[in-house]
């Protein structure tokens, strides 16, 4: 398992039960992935842990394994490349040491998307997901006043916690008309008095050697900056929570046939039902198969996980039956008007992977 | 920055590592043992960690999980290290990089 995160453990919990023996490699000093900043309790189905904490939630998930003498951990542990031979790559501590694993499921995640804009690279302008760890998992609040881009569940939730850790939100602003993210995360923050600007964006960030202000502009309804509707905060922190994007370099580098699916986020592998990718042995799961949430990352980590094992010839009186369940859970978050970009762009990939013959 | 350490917050409980001293750029600095240098450093108001090497753009750290490269410093001599994701040490030392490094003959 390339990738400890939500997906990734699933995968291995799945493979495990099914007989496999797992080798989890993660970069992170622990498992867990996204969740181990996630200080809110979760939205997703009961069967994934909703209402829990993403923080419980990692740990949960990785006490299932953690013992197994089938499993091991590495953790620390970056993989850096697929090589010809079929051996993958793993830097730890400065040295390069390989491993070969039969069946490979990469469950690596995503990487925030940046946004052009002048300043955009003074010190201080920081991904959601970088803020959350500097204040979730290290305690140190990334600055005092803080302009938020973006009104998706990322935004909305990041600015939340910055309250909690005692940081000024002075704003969150969104390009789009209206909030992207849960109306409950929304009210959650305006009830303490940050206001959502709407069809607004941030059209500069100021500063000589670090982030001293930030401009904000007001949006027409074709995207475009109204003029005059300029407004200057004083803030020493910009966060964008401006989307998510698969990291996706392994299995370009893996060779795998690749698609850009813009409702998955960007460029993902083409797989079949299986989550196989077109190089056989490499399956992928969660984010990097397509942005979407954990509790189907985990579902999707279960069905890689099961079948990875079950093509090495595993077998479990209950394989069908997990199956089974897992499509149709999988099904049952994707369906409704929330899940209809992910069901539209999965309806592409698989068009795709079967114009290719990857999907059979 | 002073006090940009959380010691209150209504969820989460930190247990800080052992407290250390460490270097940047020769000033005597304090963080804990284990923790991100970057956050260490964020910690004690610093923020730039280096420059771009053409434009000479300050540099700060952007994903803070190894992904950018944004935060690439010198430590103990070696150049490019990632210190966001490079734990803390007892007598580290910290510098900013000036261009992309020279690598070490044993490295
Ligand atoms: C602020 C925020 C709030 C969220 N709230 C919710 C919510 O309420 N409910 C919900 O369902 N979802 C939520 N999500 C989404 C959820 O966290 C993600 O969808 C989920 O974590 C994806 O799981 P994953 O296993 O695919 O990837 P990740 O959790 O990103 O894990 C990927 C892992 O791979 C490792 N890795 C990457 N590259 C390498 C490499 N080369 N070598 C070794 N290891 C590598 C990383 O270190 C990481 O541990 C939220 C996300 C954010 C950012
Ligand atoms: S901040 Fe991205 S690698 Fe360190």
């Amino acid at each position: 398992m390339i990738g400890a995160g939500p997906a990734g453990l699933c995968a291995a919990i799945a493979a495990r039960d099914m007989g496999a023996r797992v080798t989890c490699v993660d970069s992170g000093d622990r498992p867990g992935g996204q969740l181990v900043k996630q200080t809110h309790k979760f939205f997703g189905s009961r069967a994934e842990f909703a209402g829990k904490r993403g923080i419980d939630i990692a740990g949960m998930l990785a006490d299932r394994i953690r013992d197994d003498p089938m499993v091991e951990f590495m953790l620390d542990s970056t993989v850096i490349g697929f090589y010809d031979d079929g051996a993958i790559g793993i830097e730890h501590n400065d040295a390069l040491t390989f491993l070969r694993g039969e069946r490979i499921v990469c469950a690596t995640g995503a990487s925030e998307r940046m946004l052009a804009f002048p300043g955009n690279d003074l010190p201080g302008v920081y991904g959601a997901g970088a803020v959350q760890t500097l204040m979730n998992v290290y305690g140190v609040r990334p600055g005092k006043a803080v302009l938020m881009v973006g009104a998706g569940n990322i935004g909305l939730i990041v600015s939340y916690q910055l309250l909690q850790a005692g940081v000024e939100v002075v704003a969150v602003v969104e390009a789009m008309p209206q909030v992207g993210g849960y109306d409950v995360h929304a009210r959650k923050i305006q009830r303490v008095g940050v206001p959502i600007l709407t069809s607004h964006t941030v059209k500069a960030v100021h500063g000589t050697r670090v982030v001293e202000g930030a401009t904000v502009v007001a949006l027409g309804s074709d995207f475009r900056p109204i003029p005059a509707t300029e407004e200057y905060f004083h803030v020493d922190t910009v966060c964008l929570a401006v989307g998510l994007t698969p990291l996706a370099d392994l299995l370009w580098q893996a060779g795998c046939k690749m698609a850009y699916v813009p409702e998955l986020g960007g460029h993902v592998a083409l797989r079949g039902e299986d989550y196989e990718t077109s190089r056989r042995g490499i399956y992928v799961a969660g984010d990097l198969a397509g942005i979407e949430e954990a509790s189907s990352a985990m579902i999707e980590g279960t069905i890689a996980g099961l079948s990875a094992a079950q093509s090495l010839g595993h077998e479990a009186p209950d394989f069908e039956e997990r199956l089974a369940t897992a499509r149709a859970e999988l099904a049952a978050l994707r369906s409704g008007p929330k899940g209809q970009k992910v069901r539209l762009g999965i309806e592409r990939l698989m068009r795709l992977g079967r114009e290719v013959g990857v999907v059979a | 920055m002073t006090g940009a350490r959380i010691t209150v917050h209504p969820i989460l409980e930190f247990k800080e590592g052992r407290k250390v001293r460490f270097t940047f750029d020769g000033q005597v600095l304090e963080g804990y043992e284990g923790e991100p240098i970057a956050a260490a450093l964020h910690a004690a108001g610093v923020r730039v960690l280096g420059e771009s090497p053409k434009l000479k753009r300050p540099r700060g750290f952007f994903c803070a999980i190894g992904n950018c490269s944004s935060c690439l410093m010198t430590v103990d001599g070696r150049p490019n290290v990632r210190v966001c994701t490079e734990k803390l040490r007892e007598g580290m030392r910290v510098e900013t990089q000036a261009g992309k490094g020279v690598l070490l003959a044993n490295d």
